[in-house]
């Protein structure tokens, strides 16, 4: 995030000398301090521990909860027997599994996109660019993210539109539908994408590069075996970013979407307009399980350590 | 602020107390809902709280020229809050939340509410104003259940057919031109239809008036099988939507700019498009149409205030000034000649009496079918919601 | 690193050309607060300043973005310490169960927006039975604007290294002085980085915010989510957007400044 362009001296590359493994104040033997570093530990870890549990892991556990119960059609209140009726509707229904797969779809175009066009950008930001340069590019990168949210899908919505900018340039536009919602959104979310990666090559220090290049390794090599490795959290992080942020996602595709209807979409309507909490509950539970997934996946890489 | 932060710890802290009993300490009785009407109005309280469709309660905070509630303000001394919601639905969840007052509700929301006992009966005899309403929108069907009256109308206005002359030969007079399979043919992709599930209602008037053989009396009152035919005509209609609309810019826009040449409309989304080649009909088959009610939260902890308001907003001057800026017809012979515009009356076919008998308000399905049958069992809101998903796909 | 400067010219330009589409549509944004036409079609057949005079008038427009700058402000200020509470803790230390309070910390950005809405909301309603309100939106953002603040801290404490601590507590300083002398001077721009974008993630977030959003409570994405489907006031949203814009280079930029500032020192 920060326009740090670190001395060499300070970076410790690769993972061989984990601080984390030599405690805060390393002095080891001394029995005191043993018992401190407990104190000290659970000092630091209650306070942001008891927040992450009591606000975030009980609402999900509630959520899931709710996920097993119905709703009496007759009083529209809330029926606490235990079901597993929604997740049976989500089975047999053929159209929640069309939904799921259009949303991950989606999301994956999005994130392909994003990352496809962030890392030849961070790139040149973190390495190429004059501090001053580069100093200019964050900012302009970052300053879209003060522009609402809801106002940059309307103005895609315009320029997407019959005769709409895209129309009048004479580029052609998609008209609205799936593929104006991939555009919007991998552009809403792309400095998102951007951010992380040109962090992560910011950590790459640029005597490293030089000593490759001078051992005589061809520039396509360097990127391979020493940029890329390197960047794999970034990517990660940046990916992360945006699959989620476009799967949650449901106010795009009612603007740009034609009349497409997203996982967002379905949750959105079960909780509000449909009234039923428990199957709003369920869909959710997809994305969730598809997030897990992923997480754990990358976790198994190494990747998430260095998020 | 800093009352927002002393609240979060003690919410924090309740937080810590109740998540031991996760399951223990949900919902909340029914022993404060009061849904008898009462006899007097006592003191006001000096404040109300209401829940409306966007433009129904304006302070000035928008537009400085647009404010019909500050006079209520020094009138009665009663501070209004209020909160706008998309649709019927939304409103439903927010009302049973028990902290509005007086809703403003469509058909489509009102016997709900009535249902769950979120509706407190209304003495029209302390709303001075409901006198001159006009008759055709007393005890009608959404607003009075077992002769008890839960609403005073506020305005109302028909869901019609807007098209593109340039995309039509000669000027569409049915509803065909979104449903019939040849017509759609020549606008794929250029469809809209409005997205809710009220919307299959719009279908089964069609196919009321062009199938016989279903036997639909009312498209509010579907069994089974004529909610399968409809929802099966709006399936083949889907193949050609372009997209579904809820908010009225995006329609605007998409009509002014081509993306969308035929589909459901209201008079005011006409009435804000410039462009002179869209125009609006009422088809033969009629409409479905809407009509809003003010109701109140029989956990009204304002209710002096609440009918005040009602009372207000049914006044000739305010109800001119709301139903003309959101754009429909008022309810009385009175507000209409208050209004800025000297034809927004005629515009909106306020009081034609001959117009409305072809409108079929909007109403909320129940599994007891509203057109009197009994030999079958109708199909519920709760059916009508899924089958839209549905038909999105 | 030796590239070609024609690859340096490609890049370059590649940079540029993508930044400068990323401007387009906030350009559309700004042609159209002076479009006459209040559904915005393209293009515009004219130019108007009714739309600024509105905005400039509107109550409701001002009142939503302080709303929306205190929440953002208190949310910003929990998730500091919080976030750098938990990445003192997984970065200085190891115990049991680490790996899945990293996870946790990472749930509420990872899982979608949507799900963290309803299960707060169902949270917040179902099982606290409070009233939604304005501080359950503070609540909300917080939880998931931690993680931004985590990220940068725990990464400016993982270059850190230790020596200068070590170096402090050789010295006799105790773990408090240490702290307020020497680890938190070094992260103070990981602290502005990371707060900053949880700010920005806070001002413009909705989804979470429609479901933690009690009655009153109007943050400016709400305001304009209200106003943005009206016919007259679309436009005044394309104005106050305008304004964001502008004045959110003057922070951005600020912080540009500052945080390389603090590495010049170093």
């Amino acid at each position: 995030m920060s326009a740090t362009s670190s001395s060499p001296s300070d970076i410790r590359p690769g993972r061989t000398t984990d601080p984390a493994l030599r405690g805060p104040v390393a002095r080891p033997g001394s029995r005191l301090l043993h018992r401190m570093v407990w104190l000290r530990l659970s000092l630091l870890l209650s306070a942001p521990l008891a927040w992450m549990l009591l606000v975030y892991v009980v609402a999900l556990a509630a959520l899931l909860i709710t996920s097993l119960w119905s709703v009496d059609s007759l009083t529209s209140e809330i029926d606490r027997t235990w079901t597993f009726d929604n997740f049976r509707t989500l089975l047999d229904n053929e159209v929640y599994r069309t939904v799921t797969f259009r949303t991950l779809g989606v999301a994956l175009a999005v994130t392909v996109i994003d990352v496809a066009i962030a890392l030849p950008i961070a790139f040149y930001m973190a390495k190429i660019a004059s501090p001053r340069v580069r100093r200019m590019l964050v900012v302009a990168v970052l300053t879209p993210l003060w522009a609402s949210y809801l106002v940059k899908v309307f103005s895609w919505r315009v320029v997407l539109s019959e005769g709409g900018l895209a129309d009048w340039t004479g580029l052609g536009s998609p008209g609205y539908g799936l593929t104006a919602v991939i555009i919007t959104q991998a552009y809403i979310w792309l400095p998102y994408v951007i951010l992380p990666i040109f962090a992560s090559l910011e950590r790459v220090p640029d005597s490293l590069l030089e000593a490759a290049g001078d051992l005589g390794a061809p520039s396509g090599m360097v990127m391979r075996s020493i940029v890329f490795p390197l960047l794999v959290p970034g990517i990660v992080a940046g990916a992360i970013f945006s699959f989620s942020l476009t799967m949650g996602d449901y106010i795009t595709v009612n603007i740009v979407g034609g009349a497409n209807q997203m996982l967002g979409n379905l949750v959105y309507i079960n909780a509000g307009a449909a009234n039923n909490l428990p199957l709003a509950a369920a869909i959710a539970m997809i994305p969730i399980v598809v997030m897990l997934v992923l997480l754990t996946a990358i976790r198994r890489t190494g990747a998430l350590d260095n998020l | 602020m800093k009352n927002t932060l002393r609240k979060g710890r003690v919410a924090a802290a309740c937080l810590t107390l109740l998540s031991v009993s996760v399951l223990s300490a949900c919902g909340s009785g029914d022993d404060d809902k009061k849904t008898e009407a009462v006899e007097k109005i006592g003191k006001t309280e000096g404040k109300v709280s209401i829940l409306a469709w966007p433009g129904y309660v304006e302070d000035g905070s928008n537009d400085p020229a647009v404010d019909w509630v500050s006079a209520f303000e020094e009138e009665t001394g009663c501070e209004v809050t209020s909160k706008s919601y998309g649709t019927s639905d939304e409103a439903f969840n927010l009302a049973k939340s028990g902290e509005y007052d007086v809703i403003a509700a469509s058909g489509d929301l009102s016997l709900r509410l009535v249902a769950s006992k979120e509706a407190q009966a209304i003495n029209t005899d302390l709303v001075p104003n409901y006198a001159n309403v006009y008759d055709f929108l007393k005890n009608t069907e959404w607003n009075t259940v077992d002769g008890k009256n839960y609403g005073v109308p506020h305005g109302y206005g028909a869901n019609l057919l807007m098209f593109n002359k340039k995309n039509f030969a000669e000027a569409p007079t049915s509803w065909g031109a979104v449903f019939d399979k040849a017509e759609l043919e020549r606008n794929k992709g250029k469809v809209t239809a409005y997205d809710s599930p009220i919307y299959i209602a719009d279908a089964a008037l069609y196919l009321m008036k062009t199938q016989p053989e279903l036997e639909i009396e009312n498209p509010y009152a579907l069994d089974q099988e004529q909610l399968d035919a409809a929802v099966a005509l709006l399936k083949e209609q889907r193949q050609y939507v372009g997209e579904y609309w809820s908010d009225y810019l995006k329609e605007i826009q998409a009509f002014e700019t081509g993306d969308s040449v035929v589909g459901t409309t209201w008079q005011v989304i006409k009435n804000n498009i410039k462009n002179k080649d869209v125009d609006v009909t009422l088809p033969t088959e009629g409409a479905t149409a809407w009509n809003d009610t003010w109701m109140l939260s029989s956990q009204a902890k304002n209710p002096n205030c609440a009918y005040k308001w009602m009372d207000y907003i049914l006044s000739p001057e305010a109800n001119a000034q709301a139903t003309e800026y959101f754009g429909e017809a008022p309810n009385s012979p009175e507000a209409c000649a208050k209004t800025v515009d000297p034809k927004h009356c005629e515009t909106f076919h306020a009081g034609d009496q001959e117009y409305a008998e072809q409108l079929w308000f909007w109403r909320t399905p129940v599994k007891e079918c509203l057109d009197g049958r009994t030999d079958v069992e109708c199909t519920d809101y709760a059916q009508w919601t899924e089958a839209w998903t549905e038909i999105k796909g | 690193m030796t590239l070609s400067p024609l690859s340096r010219r490609v890049l370059a330009g590649l940079t540029f050309g993508v930044l400068a589409l990323i401007y387009v549509p906030l350009l559309v944004v700004v042609a159209n607060s002076v479009n006459p036409s209040q559904s915005m079609t393209w293009p515009p057949d004219g130019v108007t300043l009714e739309w600024w005079r509105r905005a400039a008038d509107s109550a409701g427009a001002r009142e939503a973005l302080v709303t929306s700058l205190q929440v953002a402000a208190v949310a910003t200020a929990l998730s500091l310490v919080l976030g750098t509470l938990l990445a003192l803790a997984l970065q200085r230390y190891s115990f049991f169960g680490k790996n899945a309070v990293n996870l946790l910390v990472i749930l509420p950005i990872a899982l979608p927006g949507v799900v963290t809405g309803i299960a707060l909301n169902n949270g917040f309603k179902g099982i606290l039975g409070v009233d939604l309100a304005l501080w359950t939106i503070v609540v909300a953002h917080a939880t998931f604007c931690i993680v931004t603040v985590f990220n940068n801290v725990q990464a400016r404490l993982r270059r850190m290294g230790t020596s200068l601590e070590e170096a402090s507590a050789d010295l006799g300083a105790g773990v408090l002085t240490t702290f307020r002398l020497v680890t938190l001077p070094q992260l103070r721009s990981a602290l502005l980085a990371g707060g900053m974008l949880a700010f920005a993630l806070s001002f413009d977030e909705i989804i979470v915010t429609t479901f933690t959003a009690g009655q009153g409570a109007t943050t400016l994405p709400i305001w304009i989510l209200n106003n943005m489907f009206r016919p007259n006031q679309a436009p005044v949203v394309n104005v106050v957007a305008v304004v964001l814009i502008i004045f959110s280079i003057i922070p951005v930029w600020l912080a540009q400044r500052l945080s390389s500032d603090v590495e010049g020192v170093r």
